[in-house]
C-alpha cells in the first residue's frame, strides 16, 4: 500500500502539463464449444464445478491438448489486427501459486506469441481516425473463480474463506497488448474506449466470442504514465487490472491521468504497482508492487507440442475473413447515403445489422433507418431492451415497408401493423388481415366520403375556389376520421381537389 | 500346477496356460497375491494391494473365457503398476505423504489398456518419493529391499516394480523411468526393463516427474514379456500432445527372431563414454562377456565416442529439477491430498500451501524442487535451463553420429551393483551418479532395455543396456531377446533362478501375512 | 560461480511455497551449493551457435477437434478436495489479489 496523495489534479489541468502514454491490454474468452487443453465443455453458468475434467482441475497426471478452434481463432484475430502469424511458436509456462490456478501455473506464451506486429484503425465519436499499434496476441488460459465467504465486506481482504469454482479454468484466452500509444494528448481516455469498443466489435464479426463485457468476456487492463513533454522519456506506468465495461475504461485512464499528475506535482515517483478499479466510487486504489519477487520462471510447456500453422491455413483463414467492421461501416454509409451523425447513431444504436437485413427484405434505406432509430428505437427504450431484442425481425420491418410503399397501407395504420407484430399477432400480412387495416381503394366509397365531407362544411369548398388550399387539410381530416384511418392520405387529397373543380 | 509354479512362470508361459485352460486367472492371481502376502514383510515392493479387485478382474476374465470370447493373449495374467500411475479407485500416492489417501477418479491411459486387455492388477509398487531417487530409499513409505540381498537397495525410483518381479510377486509391472527409473532397478535385482522411445507410451495418467523425459514401460523377467507388456500399453494416444502417432514396431516378433539367436549384419557400438573409470570392475567384465557373446551371434561390435554423454548427468539434473519444480507445484493443499495449517500465525491460502508442501515432501523432493526454481529464476535461466537445454541438443547429435555408424548401441545399465541401504542417502551427487549410463537416453528420447548379464564379483546382478534409434525399439527387443537366449544357455536357465530363496511370512488366522 | 546462500535459498524456497526450517535453509544451501557447482559446467559446451531442445522428439501441430465430452462428475471432482462447500472447493483466506 502507499501513501501517496489521493487529492487529484484537474484533468484538463493535468494534460496541459503532462504529456500521458497509455497502454491496453484486453484479454478475450474465445466461444469454443470446449476448453483450450481439454474437453471439458464452457456452458456459461453452469453449476459449479460441473465444466472440469481431470485437465482443468490440474490433477495429478492430467495432461494438455490443444483446440485446434482455439488457435483458428486467435490466428483469425491476429489477421483482423493486420498482425504477422507467427511461423512456429510455443506455448510455455507462467509459475504462480494462486488457488485459482489449478496447476500453479497458466499454460500461457512468453516469448513467442501466434501473433505479432499488428495495428488497428480505430475511429473516434467525432470520426477522427487513430491508429493503434498492436505488439502482440497471444494464447492462454483463463482461470478459475474466488468467492469470498465470511469477513465483513465481502472483498478479498478480511474474508475468512473462500471457495474455489473451477468452471472457468481453462476457457482459452486471447491476450492482445498494444504498443504504447502516444501522441494522443486529451484524448487518450477515448481512444483506450474507442480502441476496445473496436476490437469488442471485431471478436463478434469474426463470430469468435460472443463478447459480452457484463459476463466478463472481454477484459482490460489500462497502463497509464505521463511524461512531461512528448519528448521526455516515458514515465513510470501504472496497471489497472480488470476494468470491465466501455465507460469503466475511459474514466480509469481519466482517473489515473489526474491521480498521477497529483503525485508529479508533489513532488513524489509513480509507484509501479498493479491498481485495481472500483466501479462505485470511480477511483484506483493500489493493489500489488510489482518487484522482483515478481518471478513467473517461465519455460517452454514441455507438454504440448510446437504450433507452426501453415502459410497455406493461415491464408485460407485470411480470405474467409469477414469484411472488417470499420471497411464495412464506410460502405454501407455510402450505399445508404446516410449523414455521418445518422450513421454514428445506427452504429452506437447497435442497428446496423438490423437495418442491413431490412434493406434486403425491401425497404429503402432511408426508411429501414427511420423505423428502427425512431418507433422501434423508443419501444426498445420504454421496455428496456437491446433493439436486437424486440420481438419483430428485420424482414418483418421490410414486408411492412412494401406495404406502405404499395399504398396498401398508410403510415399511421402501418404503426398500428408494427403493434400486432410486436403484439404476436403474425407477420404483417396476417395483421393487416385480421385487424382489417387496408387502405380503402374503392373509389366510389372515398368519393362519397368526401362528398360528404365537403356538404358537411360549404364554406370550405369555396374557400378553396378563392384560391386559399390551407382549409383542404380539415376535408382530408373529415376524410380520415369517418374512413377510421383507412385511406391513403395522398389520394384522398387529390379526390378533394378533383370534387371541388368539378362542382 | 503348483501354486509356486504359477509364480514362476513367465508371463508368456503363464498366458499359454491360461488360454489352454490348464490354469484358471482366479488360480493364478490368488497364487500371485499368496506370494505377495508370503514374502512382503521382507521386500516392501507394494504401497497398496488390490486382492479384492484384483481377484473380480480374474473371475471376469475365467467367465469370459469359458464363454468363448476372444480374449487378448495377455488376459487374465496378473500385473503391478507403479504408484506414480493414476488408477481409478485404487489409492495413488507416487510414493508421497502429500498424496496419502488419495484416490484418482481417472484412469492413466496405460491402465485403460491394461483394464481392456484384461489383466488383473495386484496393487501399487513402491517408489522414490516422486520418482527422484534412484534406491526407492526416498519413498514416504518405507524402504523396498533387494530380493538378492535384503540389506541392498532394490534400485529406485522403480524398485517396487523390479523387487516385484525379481521376487515373484508379479510376472509383469508397470515403471517409468526418467533418467534411469526402469533401467536401472532391473540391473541391480536380475530383470529386465524398457524405457520405450519417448511418445511410444502414453504419459495421460502418469504423475509427472520431469515432462519431456519421463516415459513408462514394462518391467519383466524375460525380454519377450516386456515385449508382450509393451504391445499392449503403447501406441497412440490422443489424450497425450506428446504420444507418437504411428503404429509400434512388431515388437513381440522382434523378439521372437531375436532369440533365434542369429545376429548377423546387426552392428553393436559400444559406447566409450559409458564403460571404464567408475564402473565396477565386475559389471565390465559381464559387459565384455556379454559383447564377445554378442560377436559370437553375427554381430559386428565397434566403438563409438558421444563426448558430450560427459555433461549427460550435468543436464540432466537441471532439466529434471526445473521441470520437476513446476509439475509439483500442483500438490499445494487445495484440491486433494494433504493439507497442513501452519503451526502459527494467520490461515492463510498462501501459507497453507507453504505448510503443507514443507509437511508433505521429502528432503529430496524438497531439494530438487529448489534447485529447479533457482535454474528457472531470473537472471538464472540462460546458464542453467537454457544452457542445459543445448546439451540436450549435443547429445542428440552424439546419439545421430553413433547410430550412422551402429544399429544399436550398449553400455554397463549402471555403474555398480546394488549397494547397500543407507549407504548413499546423505551423498546427492553420489546417489546422482546411478544414471550416468542410463540419462543420455531420456535426453534425447531414444529407447533403451536393461536386461542381465550375470553376477558380479559380489554374487549381485549386473545390467547391460542396449540403446536404440527413436522409433526403432524392435532393435532392442531383437538384440535383448538373442543377448538373453545365448546367456540363459550358458547358465543353464535364468539368472534369477540363482537368488536366494526369501524368508516367507507364516499366513496369520485372517489370511494376511506377517 | 555460485553460492548459495542461506537466505538466497529461503528466497527460492519463498517462491516454490515451500516451509523450511532454520536446519533444513542450512542443509539444503550446503548441498544446493555442491549440486550447482557440479551441474553449471553445462555453460561449458552451450555456446551461442547451439540450438536448445525443449522436446525429445520434434513434433509440431498436435491438436484436438473442437468437440466437448462428458465432464467429469462434480461428486467426483470433489471427492478429494480437503474441504468443499456448496459444489466448491473451500480454502483458506487469501490474502493478496493478482
Amino acid at each position: 500500500m502507499t501513501t501517496q496523495p489521493t487529492t487529484l489534479v484537474d484533468y484538463d489541468d493535468a494534460i496541459a502539463r503532462f504529456d500521458p502514454v497509455i497502454g491496453i491490454e484486453v484479454h478475450v474468452e474465445l466461444g469454443t464449444a470446449s476448453k483450450m487443453f481439454c474437453t471439458a465443455p464452457t456452458v456459461f453458468g453452469a453449476e459449479p464445478n460441473t465444466q472440469v475434467s481431470p485437465v482443468s482441475l490440474g490433477l495429478p497426471g492430467a495432461l494438455p491438448v490443444l483446440n485446434r478452434a482455439a488457435v483458428e481463432s486467435a490466428i483469425k484475430i491476429g489477421l483482423a489486427l493486420n498482425c504477422q502469424i507467427a511461423e512456429v511458436c510455443r506455448f510455455a509456462r507462467k509459475n504462480y501459486f494462486y488457488p485459482d490456478v489449478p496447476k500453479n501455473f497458466q499454460t500461457s506464451q512468453y516469448d513467442e506469441p501466434i501473433a505479432y506486429e499488428g495495428y488497428l484503425d480505430v475511429e473516434l465519436l467525432d470520426g477522427t481516425m487513430v491508429r493503434i499499434e498492436i505488439e502482440r496476441a497471444h494464447m492462454e488460459e483463463d482461470a478459475g473463480k474466488n468467492t469470498h465467504v465470511g469477513g465483513a465486506t465481502g472483498r478479498i481482504h478480511g474474508a475468512e474463506y473462500s471457495l474455489v469454482d473451477y468452471n472457468r479454468a481453462g476457457i482459452p484466452l486471447v491476450e492482445i497488448v498494444t504498443k504504447p500509444i502516444t501522441g494522443v494528448g486529451e484524448r487518450a481516455p477515448e481512444v483506450a474506449r474507442a480502441y476496445v469498443q473496436a476490437l469488442r466489435e471485431i471478436f463478434r464479426a469474426l463470430d469468435v466470442s460472443e463478447a459480452r463485457m457484463e459476463r466478463g468476456n472481454v477484459r482490460a487492463d489500462v497502463n497509464v504514465s505521463l511524461r512531461p513533454t512528448p519528448e521526455s522519456p516515458l514515465g513510470t506506468r501504472t496497471e489497472t487490472k480488470n476494468v470491465n465495461s466501455f465507460r469503466s475504461i475511459e474514466r480509469a485512464v481519466r482517473y489515473e491521468i489526474s491521480r498521477q499528475a497529483a503525485v508529479l506535482d508533489a513532488g513524489e515517483r509513480v509507484v509501479q504497482e498493479t491498481r485495481h478499479w472500483h466501479e462505485d466510487t470511480g477511483v484506483t486504489t493500489s493493489g500489488r508492487i510489482k518487484s522482483d519477487a515478481e518471478d513467473y520462471r517461465y519455460f517452454p510447456e514441455p507438454d504440448l507440442v510446437p504450433v507452426a500453422p501453415s502459410r497455406e491455413w493461415v491464408e485460407r483463414i485470411r480470405a474467409s475473413l469477414p469484411e472488417s467492421p470499420s471497411l464495412r461501416r464506410r460502405r454501407l454509409q455510402q450505399d445508404w447515403g446516410y449523414a455521418d451523425a445518422e450513421m454514428r447513431d445506427v452504429v452506437n444504436a447497435g442497428a446496423v445489422e438490423l437495418i442491413e437485413a431490412t434493406v434486403a427484405a425491401g425497404a429503402a434505406p432511408a426508411a429501414a433507418r427511420k423505423w428502427w432509430m425512431g418507433e422501434l428505437a423508443r419501444t426498445a427504450k420504454t421496455d428496456g431492451v437491446d433493439l436486437a431484442s424486440l420481438p419483430v425481425t428485420p424482414e418483418q420491418i421490410g414486408q411492412l415497408q412494401v406495404l406502405v410503399d404499395s399504398g396498401r397501407i398508410n403510415d399511421k395504420l402501418a404503426r398500428q401493423v408494427l403493434a400486432g407484430v410486436l403484439a404476436g399477432e403474425g407477420t404483417p400480412e396476417e395483421v393487416v388481415s385480421a385487424r382489417g387495416l387496408g387502405v380503402v381503394s374503392d373509389e366510389g366509397e372515398l368519393i362519397a366520403a368526401v362528398d360528404a365531407a365537403l356538404a358537411a362544411q360549404p364554406d370550405i369548398a369555396a374557400k378553396v375556389r378563392g384560391g386559399n388550399l390551407g382549409p383542404v387539410g380539415s376535408i382530408i381530416g373529415a376524410v380520415m376520421k369517418s374512413t377510421r384511418g383507412q385511406a391513403d392520405a395522398g389520394r384522398v387529397r387529390e379526390i378533394v381537389l378533383e370534387r371541388i373543380a368539378q362542382s | 500346477m503348483a501354486t509356486d509354479d504359477l509364480t514362476r512362470l513367465t508371463a508368456a508361459d503363464l498366458a499359454a496356460a491360461l488360454r489352454s485352460g490348464e490354469v484358471s486367472s482366479v488360480e493364478a492371481t490368488q497364487a500371485h497375491l499368496d506370494r505377495i502376502a508370503a514374502v512382503e514383510p521382507a521386500v516392501h515392493a507394494f504401497l497398496h494391494i488390490a486382492s479384492e479387485e484384483a481377484l473380480a478382474t480374474a473371475r471376469d476374465i475365467d467367465a469370459r473365457r469359458a464363454a468363448g470370447e476372444d480374449l487378448h493373449p495377455l488376459a487374465g495374467v496378473p500385473i503391478a503398476v507403479k504408484d506414480v500411475v493414476v488408477t481409478r479407485g485404487l489409492p495413488t500416492t507416487a510414493g508421497s505423504k502429500i498424496l496419502e489417501g488419495w484416490i484418482p477418479p481417472y484412469d492413466a491411459t496405460l491402465v485403460t489398456r491394461l483394464r481392456a486387455a484384461g489383466l488383473p492388477i495386484l496393487g501399487k509398487t513402491n517408489m522414490d518419493e516422486f520418482a527422484m531417487g534412484s534406491s526407492t530409499e526416498h519413498s514416504a513409505y518405507g524402504n523396498t529391499h533387494n530380493p538378492w540381498d535384503l540389506d541392498r537397495i532394490p534400485g529406485g525410483s522403480g524398485g517396487g516394480s523390479a523387487a516385484a518381479v525379481a521376487a515373484y510377486e508379479a510376472p509383469l509391472a508397470i515403471g517409468t523411468d526418467t533418467g534411469g527409473s526402469i533401467r536401472q532397478p532391473a540391473a541391480v535385482t536380475g530383470t529386465v526393463g524398457v524405457k520405450p522411445t519417448y511418445g511410444g507410451v502414453s504419459r495421460y495418467g502418469l504423475i509427472a516427474l520431469a515432462s519431456s523425459l519421463d516415459q513408462a514401460g514394462p518391467v519383466t523377467r524375460t525380454v519377450l514379456d516386456s515385449a508382450l507388456l509393451h504391445e499392449v500399453i503403447g501406441g497412440h494416444d490422443r489424450h497425450d500432445s506428446t504420444s507418437l502417432d504411428e503404429p509400434l514396431p512388431a515388437l513381440v516378433d522382434a523378439a521372437r527372431r531375436g532369440a533365434t539367436g542369429d545376429l548377423s549384419g546387426v552392428r553393436v557400438g559400444v559406447v566409450r563414454e559409458l564403460n571404464g573409470e567408475g564402473y565396477q570392475p565386475g559389471v565390465r567384465a559381464r559387459f565384455e562377456e556379454s559383447l564377445d557373446l554378442l560377436r559370437g551371434a553375427g554381430a559386428e561390435i565397434v566403438e563409438v565416442s558421444c563426448p558430450h554423454f560427459d555433461y549427460a548427468l550435468a543436464a540432466y539434473y537441471l532439466i529434471l529439477p526445473s521441470e520437476a519444480s513446476s509439475n509439483l507445484a500442483k500438490f499445494d493443499g487445495m484440491r486433494f491430498g494433504l493439507r497442513v495449517e501452519p503451526a502459527d500465525g494467520p490461515v492463510t491460502a498462501e501459507r497453507v500451501m507453504g505448510a503443507t508442501r514443507g509437511a508433505g515432501f521429502g528432503d529430496e523432493v524438497k531439494r530438487r524442487i529448489i534447485l529447479g526454481t533457482y535454474a528457472l529464476s531470473a537472471g538464472y535461466y540462460d546458464a542453467y535451463y537454457g544452457s542445459a537445454q543445448k546439451v540436450r541438443t549435443l547429445i542428440q547429435r552424439d546419439f545421430a553420429a553413433a547410430f550412422g555408424a551402429a544399429d544399436v548401441l550398449v553400455s554397463p545399465t549402471a555403474p555398480t551393483t546394488a549397494f547397500k541401504l543407507g549407504e548413499k542417502l546423505d551423498d546427492p551427487l553420489a546417489m546422482y551418479l546411478n544414471d550416468v549410463a542410463t540419462i543420455p537416453a531420456n535426453l534425447a528420447g531414444v529407447p533403451g532395455m536393461s536386461l542381465p548379464s550375470g553376477l558380479s564379483d559380489d554374487g549381485l546382478p549386473v545390467g547391460f543396456q542396449i540403446l536404440a534409434p527413436a522409433r526403432a525399439d524392435d532393435r532392442l527387443y531383437r538384440v535383448g531377446a538373442a543377448l538373453e537366449s545365448m546367456l540363459q544357455r550358458r547358465w543353464g536357465g535364468p539368472l534369477l533362478a540363482k537368488a536366494p530363496e526369501l524368508p516367507i511370512a507364516q499366513p496369520t488366522i485372517d489370511g494376511g501375512a506377517r | 560461480m555460485s553460492t548459495i546462500s542461506r537466505e538466497e535459498v529461503a528466497r527460492l524456497a519463498a517462491l516454490a511455497r515451500i516451509d523450511l526450517t532454520d536446519l533444513e535453509l542450512t542443509r539444503l544451501a550446503g548441498e544446493l551449493d555442491v549440486i550447482v557447482e557440479s551441474v553449471a559446467r553445462v555453460s561449458e559446451i552451450a555456446t551461442a551457435d547451439v540450438p536448445a531442445t525443449s522436446h525429445p522428439l520434434p513434433l509440431t501441430n498436435v491438436f484436438r477437434e473442437d468437440v466437448p465430452e462428458e465432464p467429469l462428475p462434480v461428486a467426483d471432482a470433489l471427492a478429494a478436495a480437503p474441504a468443499a462447500e456448496g459444489g466448491r472447493f473451500s480454502v483458506p483466506q487469501i490474502l493478496e489479489e493478482d
